[in-house]
């Protein structure tokens, strides 16, 4: 218990020291993490909509699919991604492995199956009805569909939300890939890994209580804006 | 519906809870001599009573990876009954585990730390059970020129003057704390400079590292023999004295943790020990290389 308590001294003592090598992890950190809901939102959305609005006889197996993707362990992304972006392997001549930009894609590939499954069931929940309506009062398909996203933009948010969640939490994926390295590639979990292994674990619970409190700032904004979207 | 799901709620939690049943009992007890016969006396046959009952050994991830625990671990069940479970960290991480008292006895590499928390009375009965030593390896061709000097500080020099990657464990292991020691040595501080990659991982990781962006690392003998046959990565430089590495072995304190199993530990130790224990070790292979040698390396 006693170390828990020390833990969170030292949470306080790192935010008010304000370390620049600290700064850098949870800039990196956001940095990777934001960009890869960013496009996994550009991904997952329109196609979440498009099988939401299919109907679901027609995209079962899909949607299985999906749902099995959105529980993929990220160690396994990682280590797909890692083999992708390897030397050896078909895009290593991008030299990818072990920089930002291996962790966003790999990160990429873990959350746009949950923005899409999820995008998928919220469309669905409503969407046809409002579908026919919007085409009802003579929208086009393009326009109905995004009168669609509109009107489910909240269980949208929600799909966003719990993609963010996942990617801002995760090691495994971004261990392999990003390879952990000082000062390049090191972010908030992996130093929390490697802390711990070091036995230093009130500055691991540290830097775990910085996480948490960088999570509930985003997730602040994004509630808001989601309420906003339901006040309307 | 609901009722049905709480009854599969409570059958998981009774699952969990039998599960752990033996764990919690077993872990707390304070084993009060229970059958504290000293492993094998040279002379007699090991015909004792078998034990029912498990120890817990932090330990390396050089020890675990190399597979000599798999070699040793199970011979020691077979003669005392007793099942090892092992924890394998950094050696940091492995003597905080120990010090804490979350575990029962300890295989180990920094000489200079295990000395000084056996002083400071963390751990007792403390043994040079074996060593085996570090190379450099580095990339087939060898662009920094390593191959052509023969110590570390000449090989550490030509690395960071030509600014070639080098790949750093970088998680306060004992290969890391050694690691450091020598760029000490070599009067330069890697750390920070755009060619050193400290990754903070296991030596398997940092090999792997090292192969994909063509660089160096230094590693034990033991990790690259295991990995040998999917790297790129050759031997550079090897048996500079500074590179040899002692491992010990030795109990957590009772006095300091009652519940650890010391008589337990104890009797392990006595296994490592012995001279089949050091026989066992100097016996042990990966791709025909004998990895790790019995006692005390330094002369």
């Amino acid at each position: 218990m006693l170390r828990l308590y020390e833990g969170i001294i030292e949470a306080f003592r790192l935010i008010l020291a304000f370390d620049p090598a600290l700064l850098e992890i949870v800039l990196l950190s956001l940095r990777v993490s934001v960009i890869a809901i960013f496009i996994s939102t550009l991904l997952g959305v329109p196609l979440g909509t498009l099988l939401g609005l299919k109907p679901e006889k027609r995209t079962r197996l899909i949607n299985k699919i999906i749902f099995t993707f959105m529980g993929m362990p990220p160690v396994v992304a990682g280590l797909i991604i890692y083999l992708i972006l390897s030397r050896q392997g078909p895009l290593g001549v991008l030299g990818l492995l072990y920089t930002p930009s291996a962790m966003i894609i790999a990160q990429v590939f873990l959350a746009t199956p949950i923005v899409t499954g999820l995008t998928m069931v919220g469309i669905r929940a409503k969407g046809s009805e409002i579908e026919e309506l919007a085409r009802s009062l003579g929208a086009g398909s393009a326009l109905a569909a995004w009168t669609v996203v509109k009107e489910s933009r909240i269980a949208i948010l929600g799909a966003i939300i719990t993609g963010f969640s996942r990617v801002v939490a995760e090691v495994g994926a971004v261990m392999i890939v990003g390879g952990n390295i000082a000062g390049r590639t090191r972010v908030m979990t992996t130093a929390i890994v490697l802390e711990t292994r070091k036995g230093n674990f009130e500055l691991a619970i540290g830097l775990g209580i910085i996480l948490l409190l960088v999570s509930f700032i985003i997730n602040s904004i994004l509630y808001n804006i989601q309420r906003g979207g339901k006040a309307n | 519906m609901k009722k049905c799901f709480a009854v599969i709620l409570c059958l998981m939690l009774l699952v969990v809870f039998t599960g752990c049943q033996p764990a919690v009992s077993s872990a707390p007890e304070p084993a009060p001599a229970p059958e504290p016969t000293p492993s094998t006396s040279p002379g007699e046959e090991p015909e004792q009573e078998l034990i029912d009952d498990f120890i817990t050994l932090a330990t390396t991830t050089s020890t675990y990876d190399s597979g000599l625990l798999d070699y040793l671990n199970p011979i020691f069940t077979e003669k005392t009954g007793l099942e090892v479970r092992v924890v394998s960290q950094g050696t940091g991480a492995a003597l905080e585990t120990g010090s804490r008292g979350d575990a029962d006895v300890l295989l180990v590499h920094d000489r200079t730390s295990e000395l000084r928390l056996v002083e400071e009375g963390a751990f007792v009965d403390r043994y040079d059970a074996m060593y085996n030593d570090f190379i450099i390896v580095g990339p087939a061709d060898d662009p920094a020129g390593v191959k052509n000097v023969a110590s570390v500080i000449d090989a550490y020099n030509l690395i960071a003057d030509g600014g070639f990657t080098f790949v750093s464990r970088g998680d306060d292991s004992g290969t890391h704390r050694m690691e450091e020691r020598l760029w000490d040595s070599a009067g330069i501080n890697p750390e920070g400079q755009a060619w050193y990659l400290s990754i903070g991982q296991g030596m398997g990781d940092t090999l792997n590292m090292a192969n994909e962006e063509l660089g160096y690392a230094m590693t034990d003998r033991g990790t690259y023999v295991a990995m040998k046959d999917n790297l790129d990565l050759v031997i550079v430089l090897e048996g500079d004295p500074v590179l040899f590495n002692q491992y010990g072995v030795m109990a957590v304190n009772p006095d300091e943790h009652p519940h650890v199993k010391y008589d337990y530990a104890k009797m392990y130790i006595d296994f490592i020990m012995s001279d089949e224990g050091q026989n066992l070790i100097n016996s042990y292979q990966v791709n025909r290389e004998t990895l790790f040698f019995p006692g005390y390396g330094l002369e």
